[in-house]
C-alpha cells in the first residue's frame, strides 16, 4: 500500500481533476511556484493557462472566480493563510453563495477556495492563526474539513465537482499527516464517518483534532470505551450519522477548533438534543471565546482545543448521569 | 533639512545587525515561525523615520522590524518580543510581524498586506483633529498596491487632506511574484490618480530616502494633503527565512548578485571616515549583544495570562475547556 501524505493528497485531487475536466483551473498567490507546496509540478503538467498566478488582489480574484463560474468554468482557489477568508468573506456569501438564488436559478457558481494550513501554525500568531470554518456553516457555505489523507483528496474531490461553492479548510495540524491508502476515491459531501468504534461516549472531533480524539480514546482504553466521529462536512452536517452512535453510546463530547460562541460545537449538540435524550449532559472543549491566538507558543497552545482537556470532559461526561 | 550622516548609518547597520542576529535565533529555534528579513531595505525605514518627528505616526508590515526600530524601538525589547517573552514589547503576544511601541508612534507592524494605511490614516486624522501636530508614514510592499483596500485609504485620506505619507518599498516582488507581472499601469500613477504627489527614489540610498521624506513632510505640515513615495530597493534575503530550508526557484541568482550590490549600509558607511564607521559599528554590536541576552533571559508568558488584554472593556471571556 503506498503511504501517502495529506499534502500530497491535495496535490493528486487538483491534479487529477484539471486532468478530467477542461473547465477545472487554479487560481492563487504563488501557486506557480507552490510555496505552500500543494500545487507542485501543476504548472509545469497543465501550464500557465490554467494554474494562474494572481496579484495580491483576494476580493477582485474571488469575485473573478465567481464570474468565470457563472461563465462556465470550475474555479479553484488556493488561500495563504485562514485569515483571507475575512478579507473575501463578502465575496464568497453575498455573491457567490447568493447568485443562484437570486437569479431565479438562471446560475450555479461551482467554486472551491482551499485553505491549506488553517488554525495555528505555531508563531504565526494573530493574524494568521484563525480557523474560521463555523461562519461559512452558518451562512450556509458548503464547508469541508478533513482529516485524513484519503479524506483530503476525497472531499476536494468532490469539492471541485459540486455546483455550488465549497470551502475546504485544510488545517496546519493534518498536513504532515501520512497514511496507507489503497485507493483514492470521491468522499461524498455532507457524511461522517465513524472513526473508531466504542460504547460509552461519543466524541465528534473536527479536522486534526480527529488524531488527537483517536489518541485519547486509546489511552482511555479499558477505562472508558470511546467511539469517535469525524463529521468531515460541517454543512451540511451528517445528523443522522451522529445521532446513530449518539443513540448507542448515549453520551456525547465535541473537541472543535472554533471559538465558543456560536461555533459548530454548540450546532452539533444542538442538533443531537434535539433528536436523543443524552444519560449526561453534552460537553465541548473549544478555543475560548473572541479567540486571538497570542504569539508565544504556550499561549498559542493554551488557546487551542487539547488532549488533557478532552480527557478531563470525557471524564466529567462519563461523571454525570452516572 | 538634514539629519546627522552617522545617525543614519547607525539606524542601517543597526537594522541590518538585528536582522542577522534575528536569523540566528530562528535557526537555533529561539524565534518560532520565522521572520520577513528586512535585508537590503534598511535605507527606506531610516531614511524615511529620520525625517518625522517622535510624536509622528508610523506603521509597519509583515517585513516591519526595520520600521519599529527606525523609529525608536528598544531593540532589546523588540528581540524579546521576537522571542515571545514577556519581556518584549508586546509581551509576548505580537512577536514577529506584530511588534508594536505607541509611546513612540509605531501602531503597530501589520500581517495583512494592504491593510494598514487606512488605519494609520485615520489615526493621523483623529490626531489633528484633536489639534496635535503629527503626520504620519505608512510603509507598505509593491504587492499592496494591488489592494483594494490600500487605493480606497489613498482616496480618503485624499479627500480629507490627511498629512500621510504612503511609503511604498517596492523590491520587485510579492513574494515571489514580480512587480511586472502584477501591476497595471505604475504605482505613482495610482497616487497621482487621486491627486496626490508622486515620487520615486533610491531606496537604497538613505540620505536620499530622508531628503524626499523630508519635503513631503514639510508640505504637510504646512498644510499639504498625503504623498507617495515610491522606494525602490532590493530584498537582500528571503522572503522569509523559510525559504532557507525550502528553495523557491524565482530570482534568477544573477540579479540577486546584483541586487545585493548596492547596498545601503554600504552606501551610507562610505561617507563616514572610517574611524568612526568603526566606532559605530561597535556600539551597534554591544547594543545588539545586550539585546540578545534580555531577550533569552526574559521570562516566558505564563499560560494562564493566554487571554490577557483580549477585551480593553475587561470583558472576561469564557475559555474552551470542557
Ligand atoms: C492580504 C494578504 N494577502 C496575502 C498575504 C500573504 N503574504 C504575506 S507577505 C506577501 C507578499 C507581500 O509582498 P509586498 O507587499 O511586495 O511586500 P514584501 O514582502 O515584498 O516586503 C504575501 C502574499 C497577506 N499576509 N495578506
Ligand atoms: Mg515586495
Amino acid at each position: 500500500m503506498p503511504r501517502l501524505s495529506y499534502r500530497k493528497a491535495l496535490t493528486r485531487a487538483l491534479a487529477d481533476e484539471l486532468a478530467r475536466d477542461s473547465d477545472v483551473f487554479l487560481l492563487g498567490e504563488d501557486i506557480r511556484v507552490a510555496a505552500s507546496n500543494v500545487t507542485a509540478g501543476l504548472l509545469k503538467k497543465f501550464g500557465p493557462e490554467r494554474v494562474i498566478d494572481t496579484p495580491l488582489s483576494e476580493q477582485a480574484f474571488t469575485s473573478f472566480a465567481t464570474g468565470a463560474a457563472l461563465a462556465g468554468l470550475r474555479p479553484v482557489i488556493e488561500f495563504q493563510i485562514p485569515s483571507l477568508l475575512f478579507l473575501v468573506f463578502e465575496q464568497i456569501v453575498n455573491h457567490a453563495h447568493k447568485f443562484p438564488l437570486m437569479t431565479g436559478g438562471q446560475c450555479a457558481v461551482p467554486v472551491t477556495y482551499l485553505v491549506p494550513g488553517s488554525g495555528s501554525r505555531t508563531g504565526w500568531a494573530g493574524q494568521h492563526s484563525d480557523h474560521p470554518y463555523s461562519l461559512f456553516a452558518h451562512v450556509g457555505v458548503t464547508t469541508v474539513v478533513p482529516a485524513t489523507p484519503a479524506d483530503a483528496y476525497g472531499l476536494l474531490v468532490s469539492a471541485i465537482r459540486c455546483d455550488d461553492p465549497v470551502v475546504v479548510f485544510a488545517p496546519a495540524g493534518a498536513l504532515e499527516v501520512r497514511a496507507d491508502v489503497d485507493d483514492l476515491a470521491p468522499v461524498p459531501l455532507g457524511r461522517g464517518v465513524v472513526r473508531r468504534a466504542g460504547d460509552d461516549v461519543t466524541v465528534v472531533a473536527v479536522g486534526h483534532l480527529v488524531h488527537d480524539a483517536l489518541a485519547v480514546a486509546e489511552e482511555l482504553t479499558g477505562e472508558v470505551s470511546v467511539e469517535v466521529f469525524d463529521p468531515r462536512t460541517l454543512y451540511p452536517f451528517d445528523v443522522d450519522g451522529l445521532v446513530d452512535s449518539v443513540s448507542r453510546t448515549g453520551r456525547l463530547v465535541v473537541v472543535d477548533d472554533s471559538n465558543r460562541s456560536c461555533g459548530i460545537a454548540a450546532e452539533i449538540i444542538t442538533s443531537v438534543l434535539e433528536r436523543v435524550r443524552l444519560a449526561a449532559p453534552p460537553r465541548r472543549v473549544t478555543r475560548p471565546d473572541g479567540a486571538v491566538l497570542p504569539f508565544a507558543p504556550a499561549l498559542d497552545r493554551a488557546v487551542q482545543p487539547g488532549r488533557d482537556q478532552l480527557t478531563a470532559a470525557i471524564h466529567l461526561c462519563m461523571k454525570d448521569g452516572s | 533639512m538634514t539629519d546627522d550622516p552617522v545617525r543614519l548609518y547607525r539606524t542601517v547597520r543597526l537594522i541590518r545587525r538585528f536582522e542577522e542576529r534575528a536569523i540566528e535565533l530562528v535557526r537555533s529555534g529561539h524565534i518560532v515561525g520565522g521572520i520577513h528579513p528586512y535585508l537590503g531595505q534598511e535605507g527606506i525605514a531610516a531614511g524615511v523615520c529620520a525625517a518625522l518627528r517622535g510624536t509622528d505616526l508610523v506603521t509597519g508590515t509583515h517585513r516591519g522590524h526595520g520600521h519599529v526600530l527606525a523609529k525608536g524601538a528598544d531593540p532589546a525589547r523588540t528581540m524579546a518580543e521576537l522571542c515571545g517573552r514577556e519581556t518584549g514589547s508586546n509581551r509576548g503576544r505580537g512577536g514577529s510581524m506584530h511588534a508594536a511601541d505607541f509611546s513612540i508612534g509605531v501602531l503597530g507592524a501589520n500581517a495583512i498586506v494592504g491593510a494598514a494605511g487606512a488605519i494609520l490614516t485615520g489615526a493621523v486624522w483623529a490626531r489633528r483633529r484633536r489639534g496635535d501636530d503629527v503626520v504620519g508614514a505608512t510603509f507598505f510592499g509593491d504587492g499592496a498596491v494591488n489592494e483594494g483596500m490600500l487605493l480606497e485609504a489613498f482616496n480618503l485620506a485624499a479627500l480629507w487632506r490627511v498629512p500621510v505619507l504612503f511609503v511604498c518599498e517596492n523590491n520587485g516582488y510579492a513574494t515571489t511574484m514580480p512587480v511586472q507581472g502584477a501591476v497595471a499601469g505604475t504605482i505613482t500613477g495610482r497616487a497621482e490618480a487621486f491627486g496626490m504627489p508622486a515620487a520615486v527614489v533610491d531606496g537604497q540610498d538613505p540620505e536620499r530616502v530622508r531628503d524626499a521624506t523630508a519635503a513631503a513632510v514639510a508640505r504637510m505640515r504646512a498644510g499639504g494633503g498625503p504623498e507617495l513615495v515610491e522606494a525602490r530597493t532590493y530584498r537582500f534575503d528571503a522572503h522569509h527565512t523559510f525559504e532557507h530550508s525550502v528553495r523557491l526557484d524565482y530570482r534568477p541568482p544573477q540579479e540577486v548578485a546584483a541586487g545585493r550590490e548596492r547596498d545601503p549600509v554600504v552606501i551610507q558607511g562610505d561617507r563616514l571616515p572610517e574611524a568612526t564607521r568603526r566606532i559605530v559599528d561597535a556600539e551597534v554590536e554591544a547594543t545588539l549583544t545586550a539585546a540578545v541576552e534580555f531577550a533569552l533571559a526574559g521570562p516566558h508568558p505564563d499560560p494562564a495570562g493566554a487571554l490577557d488584554h483580549l477585551y480593553a472593556s475587561g470583558l472576561v471571556a469564557r475559555t474552551g475547556g470542557g
